[in-house]
């Protein structure tokens, strides 16, 4: 795909372009007037204080809150009017905060649950072109157990996802997503809650991904990770755009740290 | 002996037709989460849309058709999935608890409307004549009975075979993550009002078809045959038998009808005569207690729900098991 994109490219033709982006809850402005692009083949982070809009942004990007203002260009088509559904189909993946595994359906199951395009979920289809489900769920599970294998999961594959703890969780909702095979990924906090050892493998996990090519808006509060991962950081703090630039000039930058600050104080 | 095996094949027969809507209803309930409450309306459409079919020329009345009785039978589950479809389109968008609200009121509406539009479905005076299958074997009870039993045995097992395979297709897969986590699977590009409208349709569909089957068993149907209680006894029948097990649908429709024909049976023998009318509700405490005692000692039904993996999972059926018990 985009591998050894040049600058030139990634500026062309962004896997996503958002502008204006705008959303209250009541009173609350969570974010207001944003706007990020995500390079294609980049990988991009955003941090900024507990509270800033980062998950809002990620949920306007995903589709699943629509935005009260602004554009969201996904691979250059219009998306910010189409639901979270749609948007697997223009080539954006998601994982969430609080990973959403599906509880009682086995590991191997949540990651096959992702495959795009499947004949077998049409209903009739079951019954009149057996033949051909059969062999593309076939291909979907030798699929789902290389991805398990990538998170590596494959000892617990016919566990109920209910079992894995959180860090599992989060390892298993990126093959869940990755079976979808979309160009673009949001990952939201990958690391939080993760021990020393899985943090690792997790940044391992998704340094390998964008080496592939895909492109990656990672939120993450552990400034190392970020530091060790990203091109580029975007600072958000109170909704709004504050500045951005390569991790470690943004760690040095004094409004930056002042954002921080004042969101503890 | 012969009368002892006849009136088994009756009991077991209408037991199955009963089968057949609990099948339908756990489709719904038991693997969508689809809170219908009018089920006795798509029993119902089934059941007067195949008997309009079949039933021989009738002057009182528009139709019948004389249709072979296969024909009545699939026209019965079209009809009843297109109006599932229909209500489905309506309400299904909507917060869940429109959906209960919305499926009572159709069953009352077709209930009225049988009862009412006489030219079309006889009102008060139902549909006779109803063309039963075996009909030339009727004068030797037994083979009768036999015969009947296996029609509907078959129909069952159609409907049930049918019902697993979907169940652990990747169409079941999809219907129960978005059971478990909606903005999951639509995050994954599942779009949860499409497979909930379908599985409501399918669910309706068996409904209705289960309505033909039952009517043509008994040759004759009538608007009180499709009140809120039928809604009520399936409902009963799918809690005891296990929500989201297709077996114990099965099995919990047959255990429920023998309370209630058992019950029957013990106040028509110990009631007074001039008693009998009110005491029938003592049928629907029967059943009552029955859910209570079930709901005590096996919480998840006679047979829970159990993990269902697509059958393309190398040893993963064993595995399932394995968990299950
Ligand atoms: N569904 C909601 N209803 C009301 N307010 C909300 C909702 N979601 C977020 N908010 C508010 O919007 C603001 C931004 O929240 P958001 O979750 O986007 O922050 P965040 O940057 O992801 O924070 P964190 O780093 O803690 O995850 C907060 O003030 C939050 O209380
Ligand atoms: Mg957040």
């Amino acid at each position: 795909m985009a591998q050894g994109a040049t600058a030139a490219e990634m500026e062309q033709k962004p896997a996503i372009k958002a502008q204006g982006l705008k959303l209250a809850f009541g009173g609350v402005k969570a974010v207001d007037d944003m706007a990020i692009t995500l390079g294609r083949g980049e990988f991009l982070g955003l941090i900024g204080p507990n509270g800033a809009g980062k998950t809002t942004l990620f949920n306007m990007l995903a589709g699943t809150y629509r935005p009260q203002a602004g554009s969201i260009l996904i691979n250059d088509v219009e998306a910010s009017g189409r639901d979270a559904t749609a948007r697997i189909g223009l080539g954006l993946g998601r994982t969430f905060q609080i990973p959403k595994p599906f509880p009682q359906m086995t590991v191997l199951e949540n990651v096959v649950t992702g495959a795009q395009h499947q004949t077998g979920e049409r209903l009739f289809a079951n019954f009149l072109r057996y033949g051909k489900v059969k062999a593309e769920e076939r291909a979907a599970i030798g699929r789902a157990r290389e991805l398990l294998d990538f998170v590596k999961l494959s000892h617990l594959a016919h566990e109920p996802a209910r079992v894995l703890s959180g860090g599992q969780r989060k390892l298993l909702e990126l093959a869940r997503v990755l079976m979808a095979d979309p160009s673009a990924i949001l990952l939201d906090e990958p690391a939080a809650g993760v021990n020393p050892a899985l943090l690792e493998f997790i940044i391992s996990r998704v340094l390998a991904l964008n080496a592939q090519g895909k492109s990656i808006l990672l939120i993450e509060h552990n400034m190392d990770m970020v530091t060790r991962l990203c091109h580029r950081v975007v600072v958000m703090a109170g909704g709004r755009y504050l500045t951005e630039g390569k991790p470690a000039e943004v760690a040095r930058n004094p409004a930056v740290v002042e954002a921080y600050l004042g969101a503890a104080a | 002996m012969i009368e002892l095996i006849s009136y088994g094949a009756f009991f077991l027969t209408l037991a199955l037709t009963y089968a057949i809507m609990c099948l339908g209803l756990n489709v719904q309930w038991g693997q969508t989460g689809l809170f219908n409450v009018g089920v006795a309306g798509f029993v119902g459409i089934g059941a007067y849309v195949s008997a309009l079919l079949t039933t021989p020329d009738a002057p009182d009345r528009f139709g019948g058709f004389d249709l072979p009785i296969a024909v009545g039978w699939i026209a019965a589950a079209i009809a009843a999935a297109l109006a599932s479809a229909l209500l489905g389109a309506m309400t299904l968008r909507l917060r869940s608890d429109y959906l209960a609200i919305a499926t009572f009121g159709f069953a009352v509406v077709v209930q009225l409307a049988v009862l009412n539009l006489q030219k079309l479905t006889g009102g008060p005076f139902g549909i006779s004549f109803i063309p039963r299958p075996f009909g030339a074997l009727a004068s030797d009870p037994l083979v009768f009975g036999l015969c009947n039993l296996a029609v509907v045995g078959a129909v069952t097992l159609a409907v049930y075979g049918a019902l697993e395979h979907l169940m652990r297709s990747p169409w079941g897969r999809v219907l129960r993550a978005i059971r478990e986590d909606e903005q999951a699977a639509s995050a994954l590009g599942k779009n949860a009002t499409v497979f909930r409208l379908q599985a409501f349709a399918v669910g309706g569909a068996i409904m209705g078809l289960a309505g033909a089957v039952q009517g043509h068993f008994i040759g004759y149907i009538s608007p009180e045959g499709y009140v809120p209680i039928l809604t009520f006894q399936v409902w009963a029948m799918l809690i005891v038998g296990g929500s989201g097990n297709n077996r114990g649908a099965i099995a919990g429709a047959i255990l429920v009808w023998a309370i209630w024909a058992a019950s029957g049976a013990a106040l028509a023998a110990f009631i007074p005569a001039d008693q009998q009318a009110r005491a029938s509700a003592l049928k629907i405490v029967m059943i009552g207690v029955a859910i209570c005692l079930v709901l005590l000692l096996r919480p998840r039904g006679l047979l829970g729900e159990r993990a269902t993996v697509s059958r393309h999972v190398e040893n993963a059926g064993d595995h399932a098991k394995d968990k299950a018990s």
